[in-house]
């Protein structure tokens, strides 16, 4: 185990909070296809009002902090919130779709000493990019972006999200991304809106296609490892924990909402109303969400893939039940390993359930 | 006898977690955690007061240590942290823009 994954397994024990993500900001300036987010201001934190939540959380000890939206930049303030939480010696990363980033901004972000610099590219054709994010020129303003970055020295890494729109992408994406000189990362997950709308669930890509991403060793490496059938789960399986989502990480909404994960919507405090950590020890919900061992799962406890599951307790909660399955999992894990699920099971299905995609955009195929 | 004079540089980030020091350098993702004495020289490294003196006040008399052997071990773990670009060291006191 590396040292870095035996600090989060023992923050992770303790219960201590290490991570956290931050939205500072909803609005944006894309209006990608798939998003979740309600781009609407309904009254984000004031400069002064984050300021005073990162003093609460440097003290707490929380280690990583990653500002997201929205767009970050949207925010006026931003690289003044990234000094100053840079001046408490978080370690500092940003998600951005980078279009405001120009010369200027990329000195001050290394500068400031910021970790990486993530950055969502939908496709190496600018038409697909920019029919997913429906701002024009998005895709030449963000691979600009990511050069003037990456002139500066600062990690930067793509992150590809895999939708019906893109489908045949990634390996462009990924071309791009090593052209570039900077990191990819692929992302086969559309999460429901916050509000509970499922409709852009249509965007996920179908099984068989899911099937053939992971059995690429293009993009997923140790295919056998990772391929291969689950391992009848041991007792320390059934023990153990779905993620770090509450127990050495939560989430913290731009008007301050508190939830275990941005993928789990389970309201859980409001440091405007709270300090951070009386809503980290005391939060009846991240209580909970704490308390919930695999053996407790209603259905995933008695299957066979519980000790390999990517199982997000965020996207079961969504579905109805924080110890339910998650069924985009349970598709993973089948199309991974081609070993029906106990969820699957239970319907009497032999292959997931799909639904039709929604096509936005015809995919073309990649010339070789 | 020149001193030294060590500093800690902005681009790291750093937290205490139960007990133990977490560092990290954001130019190379190194990471350390410093024990409780690499914690005491860490803390003091604020570019003025030479080694010598962190040495003697906050290691020796913390840890019943005697002078010798925590000279010795400092400059090692300060060799270490420097060539990561953790720690910067100077023979001059260093002020807070020298610590890129």
């Amino acid at each position: 185990m590396s040292l870095m994954a035996e600090v989060g397994q023992k923050a992770f024990n303790l219960g201590l909070p290490l991570a956290i993500h931050m939205d500072v900001t909803y609005r944006c300036n894309e209006r990608c296809v798939h998003c979740y987010l309600d781009h609407d201001d309904h009254g984000e934190m004031t400069t002064d009002e984050i300021k005073g939540v990162l003093d609460q959380l440097a003290e707490a000890g929380v280690f990583f902090l990653t500002f997201s939206g929205g767009e970050v930049f949207l925010r006026r303030d931003f690289m003044d919130l990234v000094a100053y939480a840079r001046s408490l010696l978080f370690n500092v990363k940003i998600k951005t779709n980078a279009v405001m980033i120009g010369i200027e901004e990329a000195r001050k972000i290394r500068a400031l000493g910021v970790d990486s610099v993530q950055i969502s590219v939908y496709s190496h054709r600018a038409e697909v990019h920019d029919a997913i994010t429906k701002l024009p020129h998005s895709f030449e303003r963000t691979i600009r972006a990511i050069r003037f970055l990456h002139d500066q020295g600062l990690r930067v890494a793509i992150a590809n999200v895999l939708m019906t729109a893109n489908l045949n992408d990634h390996y462009g994406v990924q071309k791009l991304a090593a052209d570039l000189g900077v990191q990819y990362t692929l992302d086969p997950t559309i999460t429901p809106m916050m509000d509970g709308d499922t409709s852009v669930l249509a965007l996920r890509i179908p099984g068989e296609e899911l099937e053939t991403v992971l059995h690429s060793p293009a993009l997923v490496p140790n295919q056998e490892e990772f391929c291969a059938p689950p391992k009848p789960p041991s007792e320390e399986d059934l023990e153990g924990y779905s993620c770090s989502a509450g127990h050495s990480f939560c989430y913290i909404s731009p008007y301050g909402d508190v939830f275990p994960c941005v993928q789990f919507p389970l309201p859980s405090g409001n440091v405007r109303q709270q300090k951070f950590m009386d809503i980290w020890n005391l939060s009846p919900e991240l209580k909970e969400v704490r308390s919930i061992q695999a053996k407790d799962l209603t259905t995933c406890s008695s299957c066979s893939h519980v000790g390999s599951c990517s199982r997000c307790p965020g996207l079961a909660y969504m579905e109805g039940s924080m110890r339910g399955p998650s069924t985009a999992d349970c598709e993973k894990s089948f199309y991974r390993t081609g070993v029906a699920t106990a969820n699957m099971l239970k319907q009497g299905l032999s292959k997931p359930r799909t639904t039709t995609p929604l096509v936005q955009i015809r995919p073309l195929a990649i010339p070789a | 006898m020149s001193e030294t004079y060590i500093a800690r540089s902005s681009s790291i980030a750093a937290r205490m977690l139960a007990g133990e020091m977490m560092v990290m350098n954001s130019a190379d993702s190194t990471f350390f955690t410093l024990n409780e004495v690499g914690t005491a020289i860490w803390q003091a490294a604020d570019g003025r007061t030479p080694l010598r003196e962190i040495v003697r006040d906050k290691v020796c008399q913390e840890f019943e240590i005697t002078p010798e052997e925590a000279q010795a071990d400092a400059e090692q773990f300060v060799a270490e942290l420097s060539g990561h670009g953790i720690l910067l060291v100077s023979d001059q006191p260093l002020s807070p823009r020298d610590s890129r």
